[in-house]
Protein backbone atom coordinates (compact mmCIF):
# COMPACT_ATOMS: atom_id res chain seq x y z
CA UNK A 1 0.00 0.00 0.00
CA UNK A 2 1.60 3.01 -1.01
CA UNK A 3 0.18 6.86 -0.72
CA UNK A 4 0.78 7.12 -4.30
CA UNK A 5 -2.26 5.00 -5.61
CA UNK A 6 -4.53 6.22 -3.51
CA UNK A 7 -6.69 9.03 -4.06
CA UNK A 8 -9.49 9.87 -1.79
CA UNK A 9 -9.35 13.73 -3.05
CA UNK A 10 -7.88 15.01 -0.21
CA UNK A 11 -4.71 17.11 -1.00
CA UNK A 12 -3.23 16.38 1.85
CA UNK A 13 0.28 17.86 0.89
CA UNK A 14 -1.60 21.62 0.97
CA UNK A 15 -3.02 20.73 4.29
CA UNK A 16 0.61 19.54 5.85
CA UNK A 17 1.98 22.77 3.94
CA UNK A 18 -0.39 25.08 5.79
CA UNK A 19 0.85 23.39 9.22
CA UNK A 20 4.43 24.42 7.94
CA UNK A 21 3.22 28.03 7.30
CA UNK A 22 1.53 28.63 10.69
CA UNK A 23 4.29 27.90 12.31
CA UNK A 24 6.17 30.78 10.55
CA UNK A 25 3.27 32.77 11.06
CA UNK A 26 0.97 31.19 13.59
CA UNK A 27 -1.36 34.94 13.29
CA UNK A 28 -2.54 33.21 9.82
CA UNK A 29 -4.07 30.49 11.24
CA UNK A 30 -6.23 32.51 13.16
CA UNK A 31 -9.45 32.16 11.73
CA UNK A 32 -13.60 33.82 12.10
CA UNK A 33 -16.44 31.58 10.50
CA UNK A 34 -19.46 33.62 9.91
CA UNK A 35 -23.36 33.14 9.26
CA UNK A 36 -26.21 35.86 8.42
CA UNK A 37 -29.50 34.51 9.93
CA UNK A 38 -32.53 36.20 8.75
CA UNK A 39 -35.97 35.70 9.84
CA UNK A 40 -38.74 34.95 7.32
CA UNK A 41 -41.92 34.32 9.17
CA UNK A 42 -42.87 31.70 11.93
CA UNK A 43 -40.13 29.31 12.83
CA UNK A 44 -38.31 30.39 9.36
CA UNK A 45 -35.18 31.56 8.75
CA UNK A 46 -32.93 31.46 5.86
CA UNK A 47 -29.06 31.63 6.78
CA UNK A 48 -26.57 32.74 4.31
CA UNK A 49 -23.04 32.10 4.55
CA UNK A 50 -20.30 34.05 1.96
CA UNK A 51 -17.33 34.93 3.68
CA UNK A 52 -15.01 34.12 6.23
CA UNK A 53 -11.51 35.24 7.04
CA UNK A 54 -8.44 33.85 7.29
CA UNK A 55 -4.56 33.27 6.01
CA UNK A 56 -4.31 36.77 7.51
CA UNK A 57 -7.04 37.40 4.43
CA UNK A 58 -10.93 38.26 4.12
CA UNK A 59 -11.63 35.14 2.40
CA UNK A 60 -15.00 34.19 0.66
CA UNK A 61 -16.41 31.18 -0.45
CA UNK A 62 -17.13 30.66 -4.47
CA UNK A 63 -20.28 31.64 -3.74
CA UNK A 64 -23.31 32.38 -1.51
CA UNK A 65 -24.60 29.65 0.46
CA UNK A 66 -28.23 29.48 1.77
CA UNK A 67 -29.91 27.25 4.09
CA UNK A 68 -33.71 27.32 5.19
CA UNK A 69 -34.24 26.55 8.77
CA UNK A 70 -37.61 25.83 10.08
CA UNK A 71 -39.32 23.13 11.89
CA UNK A 72 -41.78 19.93 10.83
CA UNK A 73 -45.46 20.21 10.28
CA UNK A 74 -45.69 18.26 13.09
CA UNK A 75 -44.92 21.19 15.60
CA UNK A 76 -47.34 23.02 13.82
CA UNK A 77 -44.60 24.80 11.49
CA UNK A 78 -44.38 24.83 7.74
CA UNK A 79 -41.41 23.18 7.23
CA UNK A 80 -39.28 24.92 4.47
CA UNK A 81 -36.02 23.43 5.78
CA UNK A 82 -34.43 21.15 8.48
CA UNK A 83 -34.51 22.14 12.27
CA UNK A 84 -31.57 24.02 13.99
CA UNK A 85 -30.51 20.89 15.51
CA UNK A 86 -30.48 18.62 12.82
CA UNK A 87 -27.76 21.21 11.06
CA UNK A 88 -25.55 20.21 14.19
CA UNK A 89 -26.19 16.80 13.16
CA UNK A 90 -25.31 17.51 9.65
CA UNK A 91 -22.73 19.35 11.03
CA UNK A 92 -20.93 16.06 13.07
CA UNK A 93 -21.43 13.76 10.24
CA UNK A 94 -20.15 16.63 7.67
CA UNK A 95 -16.98 17.02 10.01
CA UNK A 96 -15.99 13.69 11.10
CA UNK A 97 -16.28 12.35 7.47
CA UNK A 98 -14.14 14.90 6.50
CA UNK A 99 -11.42 14.29 8.49
CA UNK A 100 -12.00 10.10 7.73
CA UNK A 101 -11.02 10.71 4.08
CA UNK A 102 -8.33 13.01 5.32
CA UNK A 103 -6.47 11.09 7.99
CA UNK A 104 -7.36 8.12 5.32
CA UNK A 105 -5.20 9.63 2.83
CA UNK A 106 -2.09 11.07 5.12
CA UNK A 107 -2.54 6.75 6.06
CA UNK A 108 -2.45 5.19 1.95
CA UNK A 109 -5.66 4.20 3.14
CA UNK A 110 -8.04 4.06 -0.29
CA UNK A 111 -11.55 4.80 0.39
CA UNK A 112 -14.62 3.53 -1.48
CA UNK A 113 -17.57 4.12 0.12
CA UNK A 114 -18.00 5.88 3.53
CA UNK A 115 -21.19 6.55 5.36
CA UNK A 116 -22.52 8.39 8.58
CA UNK A 117 -25.45 7.21 10.24
CA UNK A 118 -26.00 10.45 12.99
CA UNK A 119 -28.17 10.32 15.55
CA UNK A 120 -29.20 12.45 18.56
CA UNK A 121 -32.02 12.22 21.63
CA UNK A 122 -33.63 14.52 23.04
CA UNK A 123 -36.25 15.63 25.13
CA UNK A 124 -38.54 18.02 24.60
CA UNK A 125 -39.52 18.57 27.77
CA UNK A 126 -36.63 20.34 28.10
CA UNK A 127 -37.35 23.50 25.31
CA UNK A 128 -40.70 23.73 25.94
CA UNK A 129 -39.75 24.70 29.91
CA UNK A 130 -41.62 21.66 31.08
CA UNK A 131 -39.07 19.86 33.17
CA UNK A 132 -36.77 21.51 34.64
CA UNK A 133 -34.57 18.75 35.18
CA UNK A 134 -34.10 17.73 31.54
CA UNK A 135 -31.67 20.18 29.37
CA UNK A 136 -32.69 21.80 25.97
CA UNK A 137 -30.18 19.86 23.95
CA UNK A 138 -28.91 16.40 23.20
CA UNK A 139 -28.97 14.20 26.27
CA UNK A 140 -26.51 11.84 23.83
CA UNK A 141 -25.67 11.79 20.10
CA UNK A 142 -24.84 8.37 18.15
CA UNK A 143 -22.75 8.48 14.86
CA UNK A 144 -22.63 4.99 13.24
CA UNK A 145 -19.85 4.35 10.39
CA UNK A 146 -19.76 2.20 7.29
CA UNK A 147 -16.30 2.19 5.57
CA UNK A 148 -15.66 -0.04 2.86
CA UNK A 149 -11.89 0.82 2.07
CA UNK A 150 -8.35 -0.96 1.53
CA UNK A 151 -7.28 -1.32 5.30
CA UNK A 152 -8.78 -4.09 8.02
CA UNK A 153 -11.16 -3.38 10.75
CA UNK A 154 -8.33 -1.75 13.28
CA UNK A 155 -7.42 0.69 10.96
CA UNK A 156 -10.85 1.78 9.93
CA UNK A 157 -11.60 1.85 13.84
CA UNK A 158 -8.36 3.72 13.54
CA UNK A 159 -9.68 6.50 10.86
CA UNK A 160 -12.61 6.94 13.01
CA UNK A 161 -11.28 7.45 16.03
CA UNK A 162 -8.35 9.81 15.20
CA UNK A 163 -10.98 11.42 12.92
CA UNK A 164 -12.40 12.59 15.95
CA UNK A 165 -9.21 13.64 17.84
CA UNK A 166 -8.95 15.98 14.97
CA UNK A 167 -12.70 17.66 14.73
CA UNK A 168 -13.53 20.79 15.08
CA UNK A 169 -17.12 20.02 16.02
CA UNK A 170 -16.68 17.18 17.64
CA UNK A 171 -14.76 19.43 19.69
CA UNK A 172 -17.81 21.91 20.04
CA UNK A 173 -20.34 19.40 20.82
CA UNK A 174 -18.06 17.66 23.35
CA UNK A 175 -16.77 20.88 25.57
CA UNK A 176 -18.05 23.54 26.74
CA UNK A 177 -17.89 26.96 24.58
CA UNK A 178 -18.12 30.76 25.83
CA UNK A 179 -21.46 32.22 23.89
CA UNK A 180 -22.09 35.62 23.87
CA UNK A 181 -25.21 36.90 22.27
CA UNK A 182 -25.71 40.83 22.07
CA UNK A 183 -28.00 42.85 20.71
CA UNK A 184 -27.25 46.00 18.76
CA UNK B 1 34.70 35.30 39.81
CA UNK B 2 35.16 31.28 39.52
CA UNK B 3 35.96 29.61 36.36
CA UNK B 4 35.22 25.94 34.55
CA UNK B 5 35.08 24.33 31.27
CA UNK B 6 32.12 23.33 31.76
CA UNK B 7 29.52 23.92 34.48
CA UNK B 8 26.32 21.64 34.55
CA UNK B 9 23.05 22.34 36.20
CA UNK B 10 21.44 20.33 37.67
CA UNK B 11 22.91 16.93 40.04
CA UNK B 12 19.87 14.89 39.14
CA UNK B 13 20.68 11.34 36.97
CA UNK B 14 21.35 13.59 34.04
CA UNK B 15 23.65 15.73 35.60
CA UNK B 16 25.26 13.44 36.84
CA UNK B 17 25.68 11.06 34.44
CA UNK B 18 27.13 14.50 32.11
CA UNK B 19 29.55 15.23 34.78
CA UNK B 20 30.19 10.86 34.52
CA UNK B 21 31.18 11.39 30.76
CA UNK B 22 32.64 14.73 30.64
CA UNK B 23 34.94 13.40 33.47
CA UNK B 24 36.13 10.69 31.22
CA UNK B 25 37.40 12.85 28.61
CA UNK B 26 38.99 14.90 31.53
CA UNK B 27 36.90 18.05 30.90
CA UNK B 28 37.29 20.28 34.14
CA UNK B 29 33.60 20.87 35.10
CA UNK B 30 31.11 21.53 38.17
CA UNK B 31 27.89 20.30 38.62
CA UNK B 32 25.89 23.18 40.78
CA UNK B 33 22.84 21.76 42.45
CA UNK B 34 20.20 24.14 44.07
CA UNK B 35 19.34 21.89 47.01
CA UNK B 36 20.91 18.16 47.18
CA UNK B 37 21.87 15.58 45.18
CA UNK B 38 18.70 13.72 43.89
CA UNK B 39 16.81 17.43 44.59
CA UNK B 40 13.38 16.67 42.72
CA UNK B 41 13.54 12.96 44.50
CA UNK B 42 13.41 14.34 47.74
CA UNK B 43 11.25 17.21 47.69
CA UNK B 44 8.79 16.44 44.84
CA UNK B 45 8.09 12.75 44.94
CA UNK B 46 5.12 10.74 46.76
CA UNK B 47 5.90 8.75 49.51
CA UNK B 48 4.38 5.49 48.13
CA UNK B 49 5.74 6.04 44.82
CA UNK B 50 8.17 3.68 42.93
CA UNK B 51 10.16 3.53 39.62
CA UNK B 52 8.10 2.81 37.08
CA UNK B 53 10.54 1.01 35.27
CA UNK B 54 12.19 -2.36 36.09
CA UNK B 55 15.43 -1.77 38.64
CA UNK B 56 17.81 -3.28 35.86
CA UNK B 57 16.95 -0.52 33.79
CA UNK B 58 18.93 1.63 36.46
CA UNK B 59 21.66 2.26 33.75
CA UNK B 60 23.93 5.33 34.36
CA UNK B 61 27.33 5.39 32.80
CA UNK B 62 30.01 3.77 34.95
CA UNK B 63 27.14 1.95 37.29
CA UNK B 64 24.25 -0.05 37.30
CA UNK B 65 21.66 -1.77 39.79
CA UNK B 66 23.61 -4.45 41.01
CA UNK B 67 20.84 -5.32 44.22
CA UNK B 68 19.07 -8.48 44.69
CA UNK B 69 16.14 -7.53 43.14
CA UNK B 70 16.94 -6.51 39.68
CA UNK B 71 12.96 -7.17 38.17
CA UNK B 72 11.41 -5.06 40.92
CA UNK B 73 11.04 -1.38 41.71
CA UNK B 74 12.86 1.13 43.51
CA UNK B 75 11.43 3.13 45.57
CA UNK B 76 12.13 6.96 46.09
CA UNK B 77 14.46 6.56 48.93
CA UNK B 78 16.30 3.92 47.01
CA UNK B 79 16.68 5.99 43.61
CA UNK B 80 17.84 8.97 46.09
CA UNK B 81 20.99 6.74 47.68
CA UNK B 82 21.86 5.31 44.31
CA UNK B 83 22.35 8.53 42.83
CA UNK B 84 23.83 9.79 46.13
CA UNK B 85 26.36 7.00 45.75
CA UNK B 86 26.70 7.53 42.36
CA UNK B 87 28.18 11.30 42.82
CA UNK B 88 30.63 10.46 45.15
CA UNK B 89 33.24 11.77 43.68
CA UNK B 90 31.78 13.97 41.09
CA UNK B 91 32.35 17.56 41.61
CA UNK B 92 29.18 18.93 42.87
CA UNK B 93 28.77 22.07 44.51
CA UNK B 94 25.08 21.31 46.16
CA UNK B 95 22.82 24.46 47.54
CA UNK B 96 23.77 26.72 44.60
CA UNK B 97 20.84 28.40 42.56
CA UNK B 98 21.13 28.84 39.78
CA UNK B 99 19.43 32.76 38.62
CA UNK B 100 20.78 33.04 35.26
CA UNK B 101 23.07 31.71 32.65
CA UNK B 102 24.13 34.76 30.20
CA UNK B 103 25.87 34.56 26.68
CA UNK B 104 29.36 36.24 26.90
CA UNK B 105 31.78 36.22 23.69
CA UNK B 106 32.96 33.18 24.50
CA UNK B 107 31.02 31.06 26.21
CA UNK B 108 28.34 31.82 29.42
CA UNK B 109 28.40 33.74 32.50
CA UNK B 110 26.48 31.61 35.10
CA UNK B 111 25.39 33.38 38.46
CA UNK B 112 24.21 31.95 41.23
CA UNK B 113 22.76 33.12 44.91
CA UNK B 114 26.68 31.98 45.89
CA UNK B 115 28.93 33.42 43.64
CA UNK B 116 28.88 33.80 39.25
CA UNK B 117 31.12 31.35 37.24
CA UNK B 118 32.33 31.64 33.61
CA UNK B 119 32.23 28.88 31.52
CA UNK B 120 32.95 27.83 27.76
CA UNK B 121 29.58 25.03 27.70
CA UNK B 122 26.81 24.41 30.12
CA UNK B 123 24.69 21.76 30.35
CA UNK B 124 21.23 22.34 31.62
CA UNK B 125 20.48 19.49 33.16
CA UNK B 126 17.28 20.81 35.10
CA UNK B 127 15.39 18.17 33.42
CA UNK B 128 11.57 18.06 32.15
CA UNK B 129 9.35 18.07 35.15
CA UNK B 130 10.88 20.72 37.26
CA UNK B 131 7.56 22.19 37.06
CA UNK B 132 4.02 21.20 37.65
CA UNK B 133 1.55 21.86 34.74
CA UNK B 134 -2.10 22.64 35.33
CA UNK B 135 -4.37 24.06 33.11
CA UNK B 136 -6.07 27.36 33.83
CA UNK B 137 -9.15 26.38 34.78
CA UNK B 138 -10.61 28.88 37.68
CA UNK B 139 -12.03 26.79 40.61
CA UNK B 140 -13.92 28.20 43.58
CA UNK B 141 -12.26 29.28 46.57
CA UNK B 142 -12.21 27.19 49.21
CA UNK B 143 -11.22 23.85 47.57
CA UNK B 144 -7.60 22.44 48.07
CA UNK B 145 -5.80 21.69 45.22
CA UNK B 146 -2.47 19.88 45.12
CA UNK B 147 -0.73 19.18 41.96
CA UNK B 148 1.26 16.06 41.78
CA UNK B 149 4.48 17.31 42.23
CA UNK B 150 3.16 18.74 45.85
CA UNK B 151 0.98 15.56 46.86
CA UNK B 152 2.48 13.29 49.70
CA UNK B 153 0.01 10.83 50.63
CA UNK B 154 -4.32 11.28 51.26
CA UNK B 155 -3.76 12.64 54.89
CA UNK B 156 -2.79 15.86 52.55
CA UNK B 157 -6.47 16.32 51.42
CA UNK B 158 -9.87 17.16 53.18
CA UNK B 159 -12.22 13.90 53.93
CA UNK B 160 -14.70 13.92 51.14
CA UNK B 161 -14.44 13.72 46.88
CA UNK B 162 -11.55 14.31 44.99
CA UNK B 163 -11.18 15.11 41.44
CA UNK B 164 -7.86 13.49 40.19
CA UNK B 165 -7.39 15.79 36.79
CA UNK B 166 -5.17 13.38 34.68
CA UNK B 167 -4.42 9.91 33.90
CA UNK B 168 -1.42 9.34 32.97
CA UNK B 169 1.12 7.63 35.73
CA UNK B 170 0.52 9.89 38.72
CA UNK B 171 -3.06 10.27 37.99
CA UNK B 172 -3.63 7.18 37.73
CA UNK B 173 -1.56 5.96 41.09
CA UNK B 174 -2.63 8.67 42.83
CA UNK B 175 -6.39 8.09 42.42
CA UNK B 176 -5.91 4.68 43.57
CA UNK B 177 -3.83 5.60 46.36
CA UNK B 178 -6.93 8.06 47.50
CA UNK B 179 -9.25 5.48 46.63
CA UNK B 180 -7.98 3.32 48.95
CA UNK B 181 -8.13 6.15 51.77
CA UNK B 182 -11.87 5.59 51.41
CA UNK B 183 -12.55 8.86 49.19
CA UNK B 184 -14.83 8.64 46.62
CA UNK B 185 -12.52 9.56 43.45
CA UNK B 186 -13.31 11.27 39.93
CA UNK B 187 -10.42 10.51 37.83
CA UNK B 188 -10.88 13.12 34.65
CA UNK B 189 -9.33 11.27 31.52
CA UNK B 190 -7.88 13.06 28.73
CA UNK B 191 -5.59 10.85 26.22
CA UNK B 192 -3.64 8.38 27.38
CA UNK B 193 -1.37 5.42 27.39
CA UNK B 194 -2.74 1.99 28.37
CA UNK B 195 -0.23 -0.49 28.86
CA UNK B 196 0.03 -3.65 30.97
CA UNK B 197 2.67 -4.32 33.78
CA UNK B 198 3.71 -7.43 31.76
CA UNK B 199 2.90 -9.33 28.39
CA UNK B 200 3.69 -12.58 27.31
CA UNK B 201 5.08 -13.27 30.66
CA UNK B 202 7.76 -10.10 30.57
CA UNK B 203 7.55 -6.79 31.83
CA UNK B 204 5.76 -4.24 29.00
CA UNK B 205 9.63 -2.21 29.65
CA UNK B 206 11.43 -5.43 28.72
CA UNK B 207 9.72 -5.26 25.26
CA UNK B 208 10.00 -1.88 24.74
CA UNK B 209 13.53 -2.00 25.38
CA UNK B 210 14.42 -5.49 23.65
CA UNK B 211 12.64 -4.72 20.76
CA UNK B 212 14.04 -1.15 20.11
CA UNK B 213 11.51 0.67 20.66
CA UNK B 214 13.10 2.99 23.47
CA UNK B 215 15.92 3.30 21.46
CA UNK B 216 14.38 5.17 18.23
CA UNK B 217 15.79 8.58 17.41
CA UNK B 218 14.75 12.37 17.27
CA UNK B 219 16.27 12.64 13.97
CA UNK B 220 14.12 9.48 12.29
CA UNK B 221 10.46 9.35 14.33
CA UNK B 222 7.74 10.65 11.63
CA UNK B 223 6.13 13.25 14.23
CA UNK B 224 8.53 14.63 16.67
CA UNK B 225 6.66 17.26 18.22
CA UNK B 226 3.77 14.47 18.56
CA UNK B 227 6.63 11.84 19.74
CA UNK B 228 8.02 14.70 22.15
CA UNK B 229 3.85 15.91 23.16
CA UNK B 230 2.60 11.72 24.59
CA UNK B 231 1.69 11.51 27.77
CA UNK B 232 3.49 8.99 30.06
CA UNK B 233 2.81 5.36 30.51
CA UNK B 234 -0.07 4.32 32.43
CA UNK B 235 2.33 2.46 35.10
CA UNK B 236 2.83 1.97 38.23
CA UNK B 237 6.26 0.72 39.81
CA UNK B 238 4.71 -2.89 40.94
CA UNK B 239 3.81 -6.26 39.64
CA UNK B 240 0.34 -5.67 38.57
CA UNK B 241 -1.76 -3.59 36.02
CA UNK B 242 -3.31 -0.15 36.65
CA UNK B 243 -5.15 0.71 34.06
CA UNK B 244 -8.77 2.72 33.63
CA UNK B 245 -10.53 -1.01 33.93
CA UNK B 246 -8.81 -1.78 37.40
CA UNK B 247 -9.71 1.63 38.50
CA UNK B 248 -13.21 1.40 37.51
CA UNK B 249 -13.56 -1.81 39.33
CA UNK B 250 -12.00 -0.53 42.23
CA UNK B 251 -14.89 2.38 42.15
CA UNK B 252 -13.40 5.71 40.52
CA UNK B 253 -15.68 7.39 38.72
CA UNK B 254 -14.42 7.82 35.19
CA UNK B 255 -14.79 10.68 33.34
CA UNK B 256 -14.22 12.95 30.33
CA UNK B 257 -11.22 15.67 30.38
CA UNK B 258 -11.55 18.16 32.40
CA UNK B 259 -13.29 20.42 30.07
CA UNK B 260 -14.21 23.90 32.64
CA UNK B 261 -15.67 24.63 35.35
CA UNK B 262 -18.98 27.30 35.97
CA UNK B 263 -19.19 28.63 39.09
CA UNK B 264 -19.79 25.47 41.42
CA UNK B 265 -19.73 22.57 39.05
CA UNK B 266 -17.04 21.43 37.21
CA UNK B 267 -17.21 20.20 33.62
CA UNK B 268 -16.09 17.52 31.76
CA UNK B 269 -16.00 16.37 28.00
CA UNK B 270 -17.84 13.93 26.14
CA UNK B 271 -15.05 12.72 24.70
CA UNK B 272 -13.56 9.80 27.23
CA UNK B 273 -15.63 6.95 24.76
CA UNK B 274 -12.90 8.03 22.14
CA UNK B 275 -10.21 8.93 24.06
CA UNK B 276 -10.17 4.93 25.47
CA UNK B 277 -11.04 3.76 21.94
CA UNK B 278 -7.68 5.70 20.92
CA UNK B 279 -5.56 4.16 23.25
CA UNK B 280 -7.04 0.77 23.15
CA UNK B 281 -6.35 0.88 19.38
CA UNK B 282 -2.38 2.14 20.33
CA UNK B 283 -1.95 -0.67 22.59
CA UNK B 284 -3.23 -3.08 20.08
CA UNK B 285 -0.37 -1.71 17.84
CA UNK B 286 2.41 -1.57 20.07
CA UNK B 287 1.24 -5.28 21.05
CA UNK B 288 1.35 -5.99 17.29
CA UNK B 289 4.59 -4.96 16.29
CA UNK B 290 6.11 -6.76 19.76
CA UNK B 291 4.42 -9.93 18.75
CA UNK B 292 6.17 -9.05 14.80
CA UNK B 293 9.35 -8.58 16.40
CA UNK B 294 9.15 -11.33 18.83
CA UNK B 295 8.60 -13.53 15.63
CA UNK B 296 11.80 -12.22 13.60
CA UNK B 297 14.11 -12.05 16.87
CA UNK B 298 13.11 -15.84 17.76
CA UNK B 299 12.24 -14.13 21.92
CA UNK B 300 11.02 -17.01 23.66
CA UNK B 301 7.52 -15.79 25.88
CA UNK B 302 4.53 -17.30 26.37
CA UNK B 303 1.59 -17.19 23.76
CA UNK B 304 0.39 -13.75 22.50
CA UNK B 305 -2.53 -12.04 24.04
CA UNK B 306 -4.74 -9.02 23.57
CA UNK B 307 -6.64 -6.80 26.42
CA UNK B 308 -10.33 -6.49 26.00
CA UNK B 309 -11.32 -2.25 25.10
CA UNK B 310 -11.29 -0.21 27.78
CA UNK B 311 -15.25 -0.57 29.96
CA UNK B 312 -16.30 2.90 29.29
CA UNK B 313 -18.95 3.79 31.58
CA UNK B 314 -21.76 5.81 30.61
CA UNK B 315 -20.91 9.35 30.20
CA UNK B 316 -20.91 12.17 33.18
CA UNK B 317 -20.88 15.88 32.07
CA UNK B 318 -20.11 17.50 35.27
CA UNK B 319 -19.78 17.25 39.13
CA UNK B 320 -20.83 19.66 42.24
CA UNK B 321 -17.92 21.52 43.92
CA UNK B 322 -17.70 21.49 47.93
CA UNK B 323 -21.34 20.83 49.69
CA UNK B 324 -20.65 16.87 49.61
CA UNK B 325 -19.13 16.91 46.20
CA UNK B 326 -15.62 17.43 44.94
CA UNK B 327 -14.17 18.38 48.32
CA UNK B 328 -10.32 18.77 46.72
CA UNK B 329 -8.88 18.69 43.50
CA UNK B 330 -5.58 16.94 42.43
CA UNK B 331 -3.76 18.28 39.10
CA UNK B 332 -2.06 15.37 37.31
CA UNK B 333 -1.56 16.99 34.17
CA UNK B 334 1.93 16.77 33.78
CA UNK B 335 5.09 18.38 34.04
CA UNK B 336 7.08 20.78 32.34
CA UNK B 337 10.78 22.24 32.19
CA UNK B 338 11.76 25.22 33.97
CA UNK B 339 14.16 26.97 31.95
CA UNK B 340 13.24 30.59 33.28
CA UNK B 341 16.86 31.35 34.49
CA UNK B 342 18.12 30.65 30.68
CA UNK B 343 19.35 34.40 29.74
CA UNK B 344 19.84 33.01 26.09
CA UNK B 345 17.74 33.60 23.01
CA UNK B 346 16.62 29.43 22.42
CA UNK B 347 13.35 29.89 23.18
CA UNK B 348 10.30 29.34 20.57
CA UNK B 349 7.40 31.90 20.61
CA UNK B 350 5.61 29.77 23.07
CA UNK B 351 8.85 29.70 25.67
CA UNK B 352 9.65 26.38 24.42
CA UNK B 353 12.95 25.79 24.29
CA UNK B 354 14.64 24.77 20.58
CA UNK B 355 17.29 22.17 20.24
CA UNK B 356 18.39 19.07 17.88
CA UNK B 357 18.49 15.93 20.46
CA UNK B 358 20.37 18.40 23.21
CA UNK B 359 22.02 20.75 21.24
CA UNK B 360 20.63 24.10 21.24
CA UNK B 361 21.37 26.88 18.07
CA UNK B 362 23.61 28.92 20.67
CA UNK B 363 27.39 27.07 20.38
CA UNK B 364 28.29 25.62 23.80
CA UNK B 365 24.71 25.24 25.62
CA UNK B 366 23.24 21.66 25.81
CA UNK B 367 19.94 20.66 27.08
CA UNK B 368 19.47 17.49 28.65
CA UNK B 369 16.38 15.29 30.19
CA UNK B 370 13.70 16.54 28.11
CA UNK B 371 10.69 14.23 26.62
CA UNK B 372 12.14 12.68 23.32
CA UNK B 373 15.48 14.52 23.45
CA UNK B 374 17.36 11.82 21.56
CA UNK B 375 15.17 8.85 22.00
CA UNK B 376 12.30 7.67 22.82
CA UNK B 377 13.99 6.94 26.66
CA UNK B 378 15.05 10.15 27.29
CA UNK B 379 12.91 10.68 29.88
CA UNK B 380 14.06 7.77 31.29
CA UNK B 381 16.47 7.13 33.88
CA UNK B 382 17.97 4.59 31.37
CA UNK B 383 17.97 7.15 28.69
CA UNK B 384 20.80 9.50 30.29
CA UNK B 385 23.25 7.27 28.99
CA UNK B 386 22.89 7.48 25.70
CA UNK B 387 21.84 11.53 25.64
CA UNK B 388 25.53 12.00 27.89
CA UNK B 389 27.41 10.41 26.21
CA UNK B 390 26.30 11.79 22.90
CA UNK B 391 26.22 15.45 24.30
CA UNK B 392 29.71 15.38 25.59
CA UNK B 393 31.02 13.68 22.26
CA UNK B 394 29.66 16.93 20.99
CA UNK B 395 30.56 19.39 23.81
CA UNK B 396 33.96 17.93 23.80
CA UNK B 397 34.49 18.89 19.60
CA UNK B 398 32.96 22.06 20.31
CA UNK B 399 35.90 22.78 23.06
CA UNK B 400 38.52 20.67 20.25
CA UNK B 401 37.41 23.68 17.83
CA UNK B 402 37.46 26.50 19.90
CA UNK B 403 40.79 25.84 21.03
CA UNK B 404 42.19 25.59 17.11
CA UNK B 405 40.57 28.54 15.93
CA UNK B 406 42.27 30.30 19.19
CA UNK B 407 45.98 28.24 18.04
Amino acid sequence: MTTSVVDNGVNVAALLGAREAFADAPEIARFQWRSSVSWVHGTHSTAEVDTFAGFGDAQRHSRTFTFDVDHPLQFAAEDHGITPVEYVLVALGGCLTAGVAAVAQQRGIQLRSVRAEVSAEMDLHGILGADPEVRNGFSGVRVDYHVDADADRADIEALVAQSQKRSAVYDIMTNPTAVTVSVS
Amino acid sequence: MRHATTVVIGAGHCGLAVSRCLAAHSVDHVVLERGEVAHSWRTQRWDSLRLLTPSWMTRLPGNTYRGDDPDGYLSVPEVIRFLGEYATGAPVLTGVAVTSVQPLDQGYLVRTDRGAWRARTVVVATGGSAAAARPSVPLPPGIPTVTAAGYRNPGQLPDGGVLVVGASASGIQIAEELSRSGRPVTLAVGEHVRLPRTYRGRDVLWWMDASGLLDERWDAVPDLVRARNLPSMQLVGAPRTLDLDVLRRQGVALVGRLAGARDDTVQFSGSLANVCALADLKLGRLLDMFDAWADRAGVEAEAPQRFAPTAVPAPVLSAQLGRGGIESVVWATGFRPDLSFLEVPVFDRRGRIVHDGGVTAAPGLYVMGLPFLRRRKSTLIDGADGDARALTAHLVDHLDTLARRAS
